[in-house]
Parts: structure tokens; C-alpha cells; sequence
């Protein structure tokens, strides 16, 4: 199993070197921004190009790039929208916003989403189990900046509950800060809830009919018991890896609830980064993203080895 | 008694002039599809949605041709303005009026109501919602105050706004007048003797200093319309309004051109030769919702339509080469394909957008964002099939028989594997469809040069404005909603149509 992780692990460093190298060739064949006209800094603009490789072959200046991160975590400096900041501490500015949103988001919809699914899946073929399903389907179908328009419309304009926008600044576990956060949760939430629940419902239905819950029940077990114990048990073997891989989500948030509710994250970095084609915050963040991704990706496949013996013993083959 | 040598006479033929046959089929035959639509009638939701999406479809191809405007004809003024149509209004059914609901109008926004019904013709109040009433302290004595919540044609309270023509296009607007009898130049008010208010032409009454209109001892209010004729901008030879003796002055020279007050939705009338009506209102840009929802959603509908035949072509190809061979062209693919899967879509359209752009335009560059990670999913699946069936022994007995591989891959497993590829093309669209408006909202790409509009882009100017003018949100979003639950359901239900055993497994 370890042997397992740790070739997955080293595939997936080497898929992301791939990628940023690929990103990385792309973006620097892109025509620079034009400097401001009489700026007292292009002189030391020009100099840092020279230092980082401007002329030189792709490879090069990978190379470059590469030894500057590693050496001394030097992402380089924002050339448009921050001009002459450093790219790395803007990007850890706007982390604790989008983590924290999304982390309320989960903490809640999870276990939301898992016993809506359970219960759905517990009074299988009633009008409840119809109503969870078509409610999944229709939640998972809509895009979410249509929920974020309706919620914004209700609770922000007609109730007048919430603001419209995030708060500012950074006393992120005040109260007002709190409210403020409270409808892009609302609107992350929707689609994680739907989600889990579609899963668990189908896991947990196809468990129910299988035959070891017949022997639990012949053996004594109450139906509660034999659900508990047995059943929960091995849906789950679907739904913590989900779990995992949300849990790791949350670093990457979502860059539409983000822009609407005006959450001073990644998202929106992100965003004006391409609008304002600032190249460096946007290599990081395309490192960032492709990161998150493959972290994702990696920590399900292999906590489904971690979880479920069968597949354990499948890898060793 | 032996079985060798048994002479030929004892041999005879059962039957020699009769054909020898299976007896016939009583029932008639049902093919494969046929047996598939009939599992799919069953279910009923799939019915449903592919009437609605059915709906949709014929609403994105006609309404561009039913609506009375198309996208390019945009009016400055009607920006953001509800549904209004005004057939439906006289009717006072209490939708379709154009209404907007202003909060705590005093007495003096009241009189502006009166003043340009009185004026125009045209009331903009239509009903009163609620009535506020407030004690004030007034000159030492408590006074009782009414505020009211009116609902208010936009359409009509726009009322009068001030125009600059050059003579000849005022002489055209005062021939129309004369022709129709419509009255839309209206006398015009010098702004020095109505409290030198210049920015709001709808004032016409005497008012005081701080705008409110000053009634005479009837309750009338007294208008203030110039007589100086100094100042006149141009011969005006058409029709008056009611009360003119003909001394009103109807223009003022403005620096080669002539200014005057016009019934704006009178002026509308004359622009475009029939009312406004709007069946879905007005967005940010003045369109026409109706028609710009339809122009959006066919780019959208045959956007996803050519992506999923191109990502299908690509997919099956590359999965089945992968499937079939297997062993270490199936793993190089695989490196390939995994590689591609983890750059970020979002990083993909922009590198798209900024490199391809100028030279595959806007629609070319995001066609191939989708294409390079798109196919991917098609191909894992089609791979899938292909180690499902290449194992069989309709496989083997073709392979025996000298099947090439190529031949052995399309005509023999491919077929094979067909349903499942196509009933998941059904749930790629709503797939692309939903990319597509992400990325168009959030203006990563601009694609209103190329379609006119886009869902995502109407959604986007739509939001900005949301608390005042929900309908510009409401309709595109309500669409794009009936849309993506109608395909998935419509995706699902064929699924389960084609594939009976796996019903129910990812649902």
C-alpha cells in the first residue's frame, strides 16, 4: 500500500511538472505588457527581465523560474494589477477568505448532504425518497450563480438578512463578518448537499439489497443494527474519499460565487489576474489550481486503497 | 441388424417439393431501438423533460423570428425595463404593465406623476400599494404627512426628455405629427421659470425652490410653458396641445440645431413605427429579452452540439485504440490523457483565448479549449466497452476468420459499444452548455461579437442590476434552469433506455 502511494504520489509530481511547464512555455509566448510610458522603474523592470531569462530559450527560463522557487520561494512580482508587489504574498492574502467560506460550506452540507441520502435511501420508493431525488437532480442540474442570484435576491434584497458583499477586511470570526459570509455558503453549499446525497442514496441502496444484510437480519440483528453496522459501513467506502477530496477543494473555492458575492479570495485574484493579463499571479495561480487538482484526485484514489481491504489487496497484484 | 452399407433404395426423401420452414412470428418484430423507445415512454419525468426541452429547442429557433425587434435594435432609454405590453396593460390584468414599484413617493413625486399624465396623456401610476402615514412638526404644529408605494409604468414614466434635431429632421418629426395627430413635441419651458431646474423636462407647472409643484386654488397645476419668442428654435407649424391659444413656443435654438420637449414614448412610436412592447422586458443593453434569450440559446444549443460530435469522434477513436490494443499503448495514451485532464479549464480557455484569438477568432479558440480536454471522458468510457467485449467469442471467430484490426474495432466491438457512447453524448451537452455560460459569465471569453449574446453573457449584464430589474435575471436564468434539468433527465432517461442493466446504478 505504501509502495502504491508513493508511485502515485511521484506520477502525480511529475503530471504537475508537465503542466506548469506547458502553462509556463505558453505564457511567457505571450507578448509582454506594455510598460507605463516615462515610468521611472522600467529600467529595473527591464533589468529583473534580463535576470529572469526574458531572451533566452523557454527552457532556460524554466529553469530559472524553477530555481527561484525552490530556493527562495520567489514567484516573481505582479507587473500590472500590484504593480511591483510579490506575487506570493498577495496570493497568501487572499487564501483565508476563500478557505474559510468553503470550509463553513462543508462543515455543514456534508453531513447534511449524507443523512438527507441515508434517509432517502431508508424509505426507498416513498414520495420522500421522489422528492430527495428530483430535489438532487433538479439542485445538481442548475448552475450555481442561478441559486446565488435567487438567494441574493431573497435574504440580501427582499428580507434584507444579509448584505450583498462580503465584508472587507480580515477579522474573519466576528460576527458581521460572519453574516456577510453567510449567503455565498448558502449558495457553495446547495450543489455539495445534492452531490452527497445523489451518492450516498445510490451507495447506500445498492448495499440495502445485497445479500449479507439478508444474513444480519436472519441472524438477529434489528433493522436499525443491521443498517448501522453493516450497511453504513460500506457506502461509506464510496463516501469518505469524497469527503477527502471536498476537503481539499475548498482551497480552490469557486471563482463565479466568488465574484458575485465579492469574496476577497483566489477566485477573484484569479479572475482579475486573466482580465488584467498580470502573467505572474496567473502562472500561480494556474500552478495553484492544477496542484489542487491532482492532490484531489490523488488523496481519493488512494484513501479508497486506505478504507476498503479489497482494494488493498487488488493493488499488491 | 447393421448401419453400414444401407443400399440407397431405402433411403427416401421426407420432402421434396415443399419448403421447409420456422414457423412464422405471430407477433410483430421489435428492433432494438423500437424496444428502447418503448422503456423510455415508460419513464414518465424523461417523457416530460424531453417535451420541455423539445419546447425550448423550437423557443431558441422561433423567438428571434416571432419578436417584433432583433438584438441589434436596442433602445437608449428602455434599459433594464420590466415586461410591458401594452395591449395587455389597458387591460389592467396587473402583469405585462411595465410595473416597478417606487417606495414612499411624497407629495411632491405624486404631483410629477399627475403632471406628466396630465401632459402626455400617458399615467404612469397605476395602482397604489401602500400609503405610509407620518406626524411632522411643521411651523410649531404637528401635521399628518401620506407617503405612498406606487407601482409605475417605466414606459410612460419616462415621460418627456429634451432632444436636439437639426430643421430638417424637425420639420420630419412635426409632418409625422401632423400626419398620425400624435402629439410628441410638446411647448417647451424655459428652466429660468421653473426654479432653473434644467434636468428635468417633465417639469412643465410652476414649482418652488425646492421642486414641488405649486397648485393654484382649485388643486391644478399652472402651467409654465414660454411664450418668449425670442428664443425660438424653429418655425412650428403642427399640431398644438389642448389650452394653446398659440402663443406656446415649441422649440429653442441650440447651437445649430433646435431643442425641444418630446413625449419620449410618443417619439418612440415615430422612431419605430409601432408601441413598445416587450413580452420579457428590456436588459442592461436595451434589447429585447424575448429575442435575446432565443439568439443566446441557439449559439449555446449548437455550440454544445458540435463540441459533443467532435469530442465523440475524438473520444471513441482514442479510446478504442486504447481499449483494443491495451498493455503499453493503453498506458502511454493514458500518461497523455491524464496529463491533459489535470490542466484546469479555466487556465485552458484563457491560454486559448490569448494565443488563438486573432487567428481562429473568439468561437475558433474556445471550440478548441473544449476539444482538448472534452474528449476525455468519452474516451474512458469507450475504452471501457472495449475491454468489455474484446474478450468475446464473436471476437475470436472474426479474428479467425482473418479480420483486420481495424475491422475487428469498428464493425465488430464498436457496434457493440455504440448505445452506451451515444446515450452519454446525451449528458455531455448539458455539460458544455453550463462551461460555456460559466465561462461567458464571467467574461473570460467575449462571444457577443461573434452570437449577438450568450446566456452567460444576458446572466452577467443581468446581475449587476438584479435588485432593480430581476426580470433581466430572472428570464435567462430560468431558461438556462429548464434547460440543464430537462437534458439530464432527458440524458438519464435514455441512459436507462438503452442500457437496462445498468439502471438506477448512477442515479
Amino acid at each position: 500500500m505504501l509502495k502504491y502511494t508513493l508511485q502515485r504520489t511521484l506520477y502525480m509530481i511529475l503530471v504537475f511538472f508537465i503542466i506548469t511547464l506547458m502553462c509556463f512555455i505558453l505564457i511567457r509566448m505571450l507578448p509582454l505588457p506594455a510598460l507605463p510610458p516615462e515610468d521611472v522603474h522600467t529600467e529595473i523592470v527591464m533589468m529583473r527581465r534580463e535576470a529572469l531569462g526574458y531572451n533566452e530559450p523557454y527552457l532556460v527560463q524554466f529553469w530559472i523560474f524553477l530555481k527561484n522557487i525552490f530556493t527562495k520561494w520567489n514567484w516573481g512580482l505582479s507587473e500590472k494589477l500590484y504593480y511591483g508587489q510579490d506575487v506570493w504574498q498577495i496570493f497568501v492574502g487572499k487564501l483565508p477568505a476563500t478557505m474559510i467560506v468553503n470550509l463553513y460550506s462543508i462543515i455543514w452540507s456534508i453531513p447534511v448532504g449524507v443523512s438527507l441520502g441515508v434517509f432517502a435511501a431508508l424509505k426507498k420508493n416513498t414520495w420522500i425518497d421522489y422528492f430527495l431525488s428530483t430535489a438532487t437532480m433538479v439542485v445538481i442540474s442548475v448552475p450555481s450563480f442561478v441559486y446565488a442570484f435567487l438567494i441574493q435576491y431573497i435574504f440580501c434584497y427582499k428580507l434584507q438578512w444579509f448584505p450583498f458583499l462580503m465584508k472587507g477586511g480580515s477579522d474573519y470570526f466576528s460576527l458581521p463578518m460572519f453574516l456577510s459570509m453567510v449567503p455565498p455558503v448558502l449558495s457553495l453549499s446547495f450543489g455539495v448537499i445534492a452531490g452527497f446525497t445523489r451518492t450516498t442514496r445510490a451507495e447506500l441502496t445498492e448495499v440495502l439489497t445485497s445479500e449479507f444484510m439478508l444474513l444480519a437480519r436472519t441472524k438477529g440483528l434489528t433493522k436499525a443494527q443491521a443498517t448501522v453496522r453493516h450497511a453504513l459501513r460500506n457506502c461509506f467506502v464510496v463516501i469518505v474519499p469524497g469527503i477527502f477530496g471536498e476537503f481539499i477543494g475548498i482551497l480552490g473555492g469557486s471563482l463565479i460565487i466568488e465574484g458575485i458575492f465579492g469574496i476577497p479570495g483566489v477566485g477573484g485574484l484569479t479572475l482579475n489576474a486573466i482580465r488584467g493579463l498580470d502573467y505572474n499571479i496567473f502562472m500561480l495561480s494556474t500552478c495553484f489550481y492544477t496542484a489542487i487538482g491532482l492532490a484531489a484526485s490523488l488523496v481519493v484514489d488512494v484513501s479508497y486503497g486506505f478504507i476498503d481491504p479489497r482494494i488493498r489487496m487488488g493493488s499488491k497484484k | 441388424m447393421t448401419y453400414e452399407h444401407i443400399p440407397a433404395e431405402k433411403f427416401a426423401f421426407v420432402q421434396e417439393d415443399k419448403k421447409l420452414r420456422d414457423k412464422a412470428l405471430e407477433t410483430k418484430a421489435r428492433g432494438f431501438f423500437a424496444d428502447a423507445m418503448l422503456r423510455f415512454r415508460k419513464n414518465k419525468s424523461s417523457v416530460v423533460a424531453s417535451y420541455i426541452l423539445l419546447f425550448l429547442i423550437l423557443y431558441a429557433i422561433f423567438a428571434p423570428m416571432l419578436s417584433p425587434y432583433s438584438i441589434d435594435q436596442t433602445d437608449k432609454l428602455y434599459i433594464n425595463f420590466p415586461p410591458f405590453i401594452p395591449q395587455v396593460a389597458e387591460m389592467k390584468l396587473g402583469f405585462l404593465d411595465g410595473a416597478r414599484v417606487y417606495d414612499s413617493q411624497n407629495d411632491a413625486a405624486m404631483n410629477y406623476w399627475r403632471g406628466i399624465t396630465e401632459e402626455t396623456g400617458y399615467n404612469p401610476v397605476i395602482r397604489t400599494v401602500g400609503t405610509h402615514e407620518t406626524q411632522v412638526k411643521s411651523r410649531g404644529k404637528m401635521v399628518t404627512r401620506y407617503t405612498y408605494d406606487i407601482e409605475v409604468n417605466t414606459y410612460y414614466a419616462t415621460g418627456i426628455v429634451y432632444r436636439n434635431f437639426s430643421y430638417a429632421d424637425y420639420q420630419a418629426l412635426q409632418d409625422w405629427q401632423n400626419e398620425t395627430g400624435i402629439q410628441v413635441i410638446y411647448p417647451y419651458v424655459n428652466p429660468a421659470d421653473i426654479g432653473g431646474i434644467a434636468d428635468r423636462p417633465n417639469i412643465w407647472y410652476k414649482v418652488d425652490n425646492s421642486g414641488s409643484a405649486v397648485l393654484d386654488k382649485d388643486g391644478n397645476l399652472i402651467p409654465m410653458y414660454s411664450t418668449d419668442t425670442t428664443a425660438i428654435g424653429a418655425e412650428y407649424n403642427s399640431i398644438r396641445i389642448p389650452g394653446d391659444d398659440g402663443s406656446y413656443v415649441y422649440s429653442t435654438a441650440k447651437a445649430g440645431s433646435v431643442q425641444c420637449r418630446i413625449c419620449y414614448y410618443n417619439y418612440y412610436r415615430y422612431l419605430n413605427g409601432r408601441e413598445p412592447s416587450y413580452l420579457m422586458g428590456t436588459n442592461l443593453m436595451g434589447m429585447d429579452l424575448f429575442c435575446a434569450i432565443g439568439v443566446g440559446a441557439r449559439f449555446s444549443l449548437l455550440f454544445a452540439i458540435l463540441v459533443s460530435a467532435i469530442n465523440l469522434t475524438i473520444g471513441a477513436i482514442y479510446g478504442s485504440i486504447q481499449g483494443y490494443y491495451g498493455g503499453m499503448i493503453d498506458m502511454a495514451l493514458d500518461r497523455i490523457s491524464d496529463i491533459l485532464s489535470g490542466v484546469p479549464f479555466v487556465v485552458v480557455t484563457t491560454l486559448f483565448q490569448l494565443h488563438l484569438a486573432q487567428k481562429v477568432g473568439v468561437v475558433g479558440s474556445f471550440l478548441f479549449a473544449f476539444v482538448l480536454t472534452g474528449w476525455i471522458g468519452m474516451a474512458a468510457l469507450t475504452r471501457k466497452q472495449f475491454y468489455r467485449f474484446k474478450g468475446q467469442e464473436f471476437i475470436l471467430a472474426a479474428r479467425t476468420l482473418g479480420a483486420s484490426d481495424r475491422r475487428l474495432m469498428f464493425k465488430h466491438i464498436f457496434p457493440n459499444a455504440i448505445g452506451t457512447i451515444i446515450t452519454s453524448c446525451a449528458l455531455v451537452i448539458p455539460g458544455v452548455i453550463s462551461s460555456e455560460t460559466s465561462m461567458t459569465y464571467l467574461g473570460i471569453v467575449d462571444l457577443s461579437e461573434f452570437a449577438g449574446t450568450t446566456i452567460g453573457t444576458l446572466l452577467s449584464q443581468g446581475n449587476g442590476s438584479a435588485t432593480t430589474a430581476p426580470h433581466a435575471m430572472l428570464w435567462p436564468s430560468l431558461f438556462l434552469g429548464l434547460l440543464m434539468i430537462s437534458f439530464n433527465l432527458f440524458g438519464n432517461g435514455l441512459r436507462d433506455a438503452f442500457n437496462p442493466t445498468t439502471r438506477g446504478v448512477d442515479d
